[in-house]
């Protein structure tokens, strides 16, 4: 009968969000599982954990990466955006029933994007990241850039719509930003 | 100034909550539980022969280990048949935990329960089984030619045996002037929801109520099943599914051996317990579907009219029936679709095999029949030479026919009767959308360029709506607040949205004041659940015919405080007020007030309500004796048969000529499911199922070996589409109300997928040239087929011409 | 410290091929060493003769670096077909050089660039060349306690047009069959000509086309008996996606596409990198 020890336990401290948050956790606790249990954020989904399905993407310095390919361990010293955290960017506004959404989710709301919702904390942060590239995508490039990630409920067509459409909200409220002087 | 709430495309409700984060799905919650992880068969078929936990026990965090031993009474016994059938005559169910013997890759045998998962899994690593193997079967072919059993008790792996007949089809085949038949394969596949399946259980010893939160498609069945199984009264067992992440049919399959091990561990443990599984689990241990080999003998005569329709199939179940036969039942009677097949036989045997267990995925059977149909019709029509939409239409139920009934029996036990449709109008539809008739031009261009394009065309009918029922339940409270309530649940339907529409539009408020629950037996403890397309008709229903009650009920009390006829009232916004005199009014909140005579006031509004406001007359009781307090209503639709919607699908599909890869350059939907609530929902979900028929067309099948381990368990190797794979999807609707509902709403979940098989087969067949029998295909199957078909070797199936008559 | 973990040790860098597998729990190292910390391993390099690559460059880093496609193209080429971009972000070169994957796309441009990879292990440094690294399947001539810390790849001679082509059954899959083509043209004749592989040999491998084609005019190469040459040196499997027969077809049909287009830009140079979306067609292209 073999004995197992308890693991060891390194305090990781990653910025997610702009917030620093701190936890004790073995160093095989994937970075996926470590923003939803350990930091209770929920909003980043596992639909597989082999990195094909995309729900975990998450930006880590603004570039996306799927957060059940990494450890929490790995990502110390890196900046971690979640979908929590995308209304709090610059051309966030708040919607109708009061919540902040950048151009992305926006568009998402405007355009049916989603049904259930799960796969789409990961198409709203790929998609962020993209259109900060590519601003003005034709509608070939749209469906090619979201083409990383699985959606099982939409056919992807508003998805695609979305995107468009978001890059037409990021232009109007950057022009609405230039008008306040802001600058870029 | 009331805006048309029913019809519209409101954005939706949900999605606010859904694109911030803000979701709850099963994983989200119950962070401080422990967590369950299960050893699972690695054999499609053995012997359990010893169960070794003693290097499991010692790893820290493990609470507990269980195997079938520790199961008591029903626990221990085998998983109920939910759907039993006359014909189901060796129905088999399988254990919570395996007793004895394993029948598939991935049952569940040792049940272990830690601090958390990582550490479950730990010690299911160090969980040791034994077994002795026993002999596999994999496949159709191979269970009915039961050389071995995969249940000794169920001789030629038979589990059931169905006959139907209308007219006597042997005779008009042997005096049909042609007649042809066709061997067609359908491969297997599955619903792979983006969410697996979770389920979230607490005790409250104190109260002596379980609480079971499951992403479900039914937490009716859940509760009931999960009651029965633990002893426990229905009243203490509270059954809510969250936020869903997709069901496609898998979900609505329960009890899930973890939802009943689950609650039951929680409850002897006297902690929170939770289990999600992990996309291996999903893959190994949920549900299949639409595995058939399939036999066609047609007779027509020289206009391709059907004389005689003869079908035989091969339906794989997997390795248990919990579900009974719904799915080839389905496949039997939508095979129809929208003709009249002069006399009709079809025989099926479902069969078992050493395999995940088969049940309903988005279509249930219907992509089958439509597939056997379909193809039926391409091969009269290339016989005859004569246009494919053209020997459709003349085999077609016209709309004067309606309501035609096919002398047969659904799903549901009931006639198999069609109640509306314009097959007629929706096909000039499709080929006007589509350019049918210019499409001899657009190939002849192609060909000039070197490509190869080919046109396919599908249709379908629907039986959607399908009983006993489903309820709702309004309520305005005195802030004005409607909480609206329906026991069936959602997985992305946007019922949330469509509902309050329904509600807003019935009772005349915001819809902002609107707030749906759906899934939660403790809001509505009568429901059936959320499968074959059916919510927007059982559950609209429902909900409107609460909300009028509650609006009659709204007027005669406002009739009363304003001293007018309710006749004379309209609601608009949440006021009520006389037509035409708008400034004699009286807000729906105070209505809401009156109508609850109080004895305290809570807060200034409920004041109105209180013994000494003057507001009641003295001459009354303050409840009549006919009625109650509170302004709400409940009610349930329960209709005599399903409704039938219909569609028809067309692509244009290009081949490369070297390597055979399939590119579907257009994609046209026609689609009919009566009035619509929400148009922009609707077309969602028939993106989503073209979606998934697609994948069911060109990419997704199960692959086993002889030894029945599933090969591909993970996304790497099961190819679902992403956007690049899925087309640009153009439609058109039609709408024949539905004459059986004052809605006149059909059904429209699972339309997207029904006919793409075969839309997608017919389309290459017509580019190629040959037969395309087998689906899905890939290009590598393509290009094997062009070889075999240029060095004139016959592929088997093909259809096989009988000399004429 | 890989020398104290040794057989039982894995090493960490992007972990894109490797974290797959620890979930699923069908490998449990003892060990996972993770370099992502270690100084100076992340930087490309271009000189005249090659570029070099960090272990810790990623796949995105490589192939967004302008540098490095105007020195090589065929890496920016290539690089657009590994996986999707999110594993591009995270993955890097090395660690799929390292990897050996015969479905990977980075070790056939190391095969056809003649590249090296730079090893450092407990007994010192030394350099292997791609000939001598990939021994089999996911097998390499790494000892145990070895590093990659770079891979150095060498550009090609003036003149020179590249392009790579794979065919998935899906965007972003393993390819079923994947082709990079050189062709080197000077003073309006063909040269040299080679191709290695993707997904059809056991290791990477570079066919040698040049006597077949050395002295035509670009306008007038008969590509056919290339075609011929790679048909037949080509070993493919058959796995559950596709046949080995069909592979064959394949890589000689990509062959044929990419030697045309690796001629193209060596006359008219390589565009961008990036595959345009397919303009011709209104549908999507299906695999």
């Amino acid at each position: 009968m073999s004995e197992t020890r308890t693991e060891l336990l390194h305090d990781v401290t990653l910025r997610v969000n702009g917030v620093p948050r701190t936890a004790s956790v073995p160093a095989r606790r994937l970075l996926s599982d470590f923003l939803r249990h350990d930091v209770g954020l929920t909003g980043t989904h596992v639909g597989c954990e082999h990195g094909v399905c995309g729900a975990c993407t998450v930006l880590v310095d603004g570039a996306p990466m799927r957060a059940c390919l990494m450890f929490a361990v790995s990502a110390r010293g890196h900046e971690i955006t979640t979908v929590e955290g995308l209304g709090d960017a610059p051309d966030a506004r708040p919607c109708a029933t009061g919540e902040p959404m950048n151009p992305v989710q926006q568009a998402f709301t405007e355009c049916h994007g989603l049904q259930c919702g799960y796969c789409t904390p990961g198409f709203l942060t790929t998609i962020t990241a993209y259109l900060q590239e590519n601003p003005h995508p034709t509608e070939g490039e749209a469906r090619e850039a979201i083409s990383g990630n699985l959606c099982r409920c939409t056919g992807y067509q508003n998805i695609v719509k979305s995107v468009l459409r978001a890059a037409e909200i990021r232009d109007e409220r950057a022009g609405n930003h230039d008008d306040e002087g802001a600058g870029a | 100034m009331t805006t048309q709430m029913f019809g519209a495309p409101i954005k939706r409700r949900e999605d606010p909550r859904l694109v911030t984060g803000n979701g709850r799905y099963l994983d989200d919650l119950g962070q401080g539980a422990l967590e369950a992880a299960f050893v699972r068969s690695p054999h499609a078929h053995a012997r359990i022969v010893d169960i070794d936990v003693a290097d499991a026990v010692d790893v820290d965090g493990v609470i507990a280990i269980y195997t079938h031993e520790d199961l008591p009474g029903k626990v221990g016994e085998p998983l109920p048949l939910l759907i039993p059938h006359p014909t189901l005559t060796h129905p088999r169910t399988g254990y919570a935990l395996a007793k004895d013997e394993v029948n598939h890759v991935g049952e569940p045998v040792v049940m272990v329960i830690a601090r958390d998962r990582y550490l479950a899994e730990d010690a299911c690593q160090r969980i040791r089984v034994t077994y002795d193997t026993l002999p596999v079967v994999v496949g159709v072919d191979t269970a009915r030619a039961a050389e071995a059993l995969v249940h000794e008790d169920a001789p030629g792996n038979i589990a059931a045996h169905m006959v139907q007949e209308v007219g006597d089809v042997e005779a008009a085949m042997a005096g049909a002037p042609h007649t042809l038949s066709l061997d067609l394969a359908v491969e297997r596949s599955a619903c792979m929801p983006m969410e697996g399946k979770g389920v979230l259980a607490r005790w409250d010893a104190e109260d002596g109520r379980l609480r079971i939160h499951s992403s479900t498609q039914t937490t009716t069945g859940v509760r009931a099943a999960v009651a029965a199984k633990l002893d426990l009264p229905l009243d203490r067992v509270d059954c809510i599914a969250p936020d869903v992440g997709g069901g496609f049919g898998v979900k609505i399959m329960h009890p899930w051996p973890e939802e009943v091990l689950v609650p039951w561990a929680a409850r002897l443990l006297g902690h929170e317990v939770k289990w999600t599984e992990d996309r291996r689990e999903h893959f190994i241990s949920s549900a299949h579907e639409r595995a058939q080999l399939q036999e066609v003998q047609v007779g027509f005569d020289d206009d391709g009219r059907l004389l005689a329709l003869d079908v035989k199939f091969w339906h794989d179940n997997g390795a248990y029936t919990p579900y009974g036969i719904i799915v080839p039942i389905i496949t039997s009677t939508q095979l129809l679709g929208p003709y009249k097949p002069g006399t009709y036989r079809c025989e099926f045997w479902s069969l078992y095999t050493n395999t995940v267990l088969v049940t309903p995925y988005r279509g249930a059977g219907r992509p089958q029949g439509c597939y056997a149909m379909e193809r039926t019709m391409d091969a009269i029509a290339a016989y005859l030479g004569i246009d494919r939409a053209e020997v459709r239409s003349r085999n077609f139920i016209q709309p004067e026919e309606m309501p035609y009934d096919h002398g047969l029996l659904f799903q549901d036990g009931r006639p198999l009767k069609y109640d509306s449709g314009d097959f007629p109008a929706s096909l000039a539809k499709l080929k006007d959308l589509v350019g049918w008739d210019d499409f001899a031009d657009y190939r002849a261009r192609a060909e000039a360029e070197g490509r190869r394009v080919g046109i396919g065309i599908g249709c379908y009918v629907e039986g959607t709506g399908v009983g006993p029922y489903e309820g709702g339940h309004v309520q305005v409270e005195s802030s004005g607040r409607v909480n609206v309530a329906t026991g069936l649940t959602t997985q992305g339907q946007g019922h949330q949205t469509v509902f309050a529409q329904i509600v807003a539009q019935e009772l005349g408020v915001r819809i902002e004041d609107v707030h749906v629950t759906t899934g939660d037996t403790r809001k509505m403890g009568y429901a059936v659940g959320t499968f074959a397309s059916r919510a927007a008709v059982m559950s609209g229903n429902a909900i409107a015919l609460a909300a009028r009650s509650v609006r009659a009920k709204a007027l005669r009390i406002a009739g009363e405080a304003l001293e007018v006829s309710p006749a004379d009232l309209e609601i608009v916004d949440g006021v009520v007020r006389v037509a035409g005199s708008p400034s004699t009014s009286i807000d729906l909140s105070t209505v809401a007030v009156l109508s609850n005579p109080l004895r305290y006031a809570f807060d200034d509004a409920a004041r109105a309500a209180t013994q000494f406001a003057g507001t009641f007359d003295p001459d009354k009781p303050p409840v009549a004796a006919d009625d109650e307090p509170g302004l709400e209503g409940k009610d349930f639709y329960s209709p005599t048969q399903a409704t039938f919607a219909n569609g028809m699908h067309a692509a244009i599909v290009e081949t490369d000529p070297v390597t055979a890869e399939i590119t579907i350059l257009r994609y046209c939907v026609i689609h009919d499911c009566g009035k619509m609530i929400n148009p922009m929902i609707v077309e969602g979900q028939v993106h989503g199922g073209v979606a998934q028929g697609v994948g069911g067309a060109l990419y997704e099948r199960m692959v086993y070996d002889d030894s029945g381990q599933l090969l591909n368990a993970s996304f790497m190797d099961f190819l679902m589409p992403y956007a690049s794979e899925v087309p640009h999807i153009e439609t058109d609707h039609l709408e024949t109300p539905s004459p059986l509902n004052s809605l006149g709403l059909k059904g429209a979940g699972e339309a997207g997928c029904i006919p793409v098989t075969a839309v997608i087969a017919s389309a290459i067949e017509d580019a190629e040239g040959f037969p395309i029998t087998s689906m899905p295909i890939s290009p590598v199957e393509l290009w094997e087929l062009r070889l075999r078909h240029a060095d004139g070797v016959a592929t088997s199936p093909t259809p096989r011409k009988e000399p004429a008559r | 410290m890989l020398n104290q973990v040794g057989h039982d040790g894995k090493v960490l860098a992007g972990g894109q091929s490797l974290i797959p597998i620890l979930n699923m729990r069908l490998a449990s190292p003892g060990h996972l060493v993770d370099i992502n910390g270690v100084e100076g391993l992340d930087t490309v390099t271009v000189s005249e003769e090659e570029v070099r690559v960090g272990a810790l460059v990623r796949h995105a880093q490589l192939e967004r670096h302008g540098g490095a496609f105007g020195a090589l193209p065929l890496l920016r080429q290539a690089l657009v077909h590994v996986a999707h971009p999110a594993i591009r972000n995270r993955g890097t070169t090395v660690g799929s050089i390292a990897h050996a994957d015969a479905a990977g796309e980075m070790p056939s441009v190391l095969a056809l660039t003649q590249g090296v990879v730079e090893a450092r292990g407990a007994a010192g440094s030394r350099e292997i060349t791609a000939a001598d690294f990939f021994l089999g399947a996911l097998e390499t001539a790494l000892a145990e306690d070895e590093l990659v810390v770079a891979t150095r790849f060498r550009r090609f001679p003036r003149g020179t047009g590249t392009a790579f082509a794979e065919s998935a059954r899906r965007h972003g899959d393993y390819a079923l069959a994947g082709v990079a083509a050189t062709v080197t043209v000077t003073d309006g004749v063909v040269r040299e000509a080679r191709a290695s592989f993707v997904s059809v040999t056991e290791v990477p491998t570079v066919l040698d086309l040049t006597e077949l084609v050395a002295g035509s005019e670009p306008g007038s190469v008969d590509w056919s008996v290339c075609v011929d040459a790679v048909r037949a040196h080509v070993d493919p499997e058959a796995d559950i996606h596709a046949t080995a027969d069909y592979r064959r077809m394949l890589a000689a049909e990509l062959a044929r596409r990419t030697l045309h287009q690796a001629t193209t830009h060596a006359v008219t140079g390589p565009g961008t990198g990036h595959p345009t979306p397919d303009a011709e067609h209104e549908g999507v292209r299906t695999r």
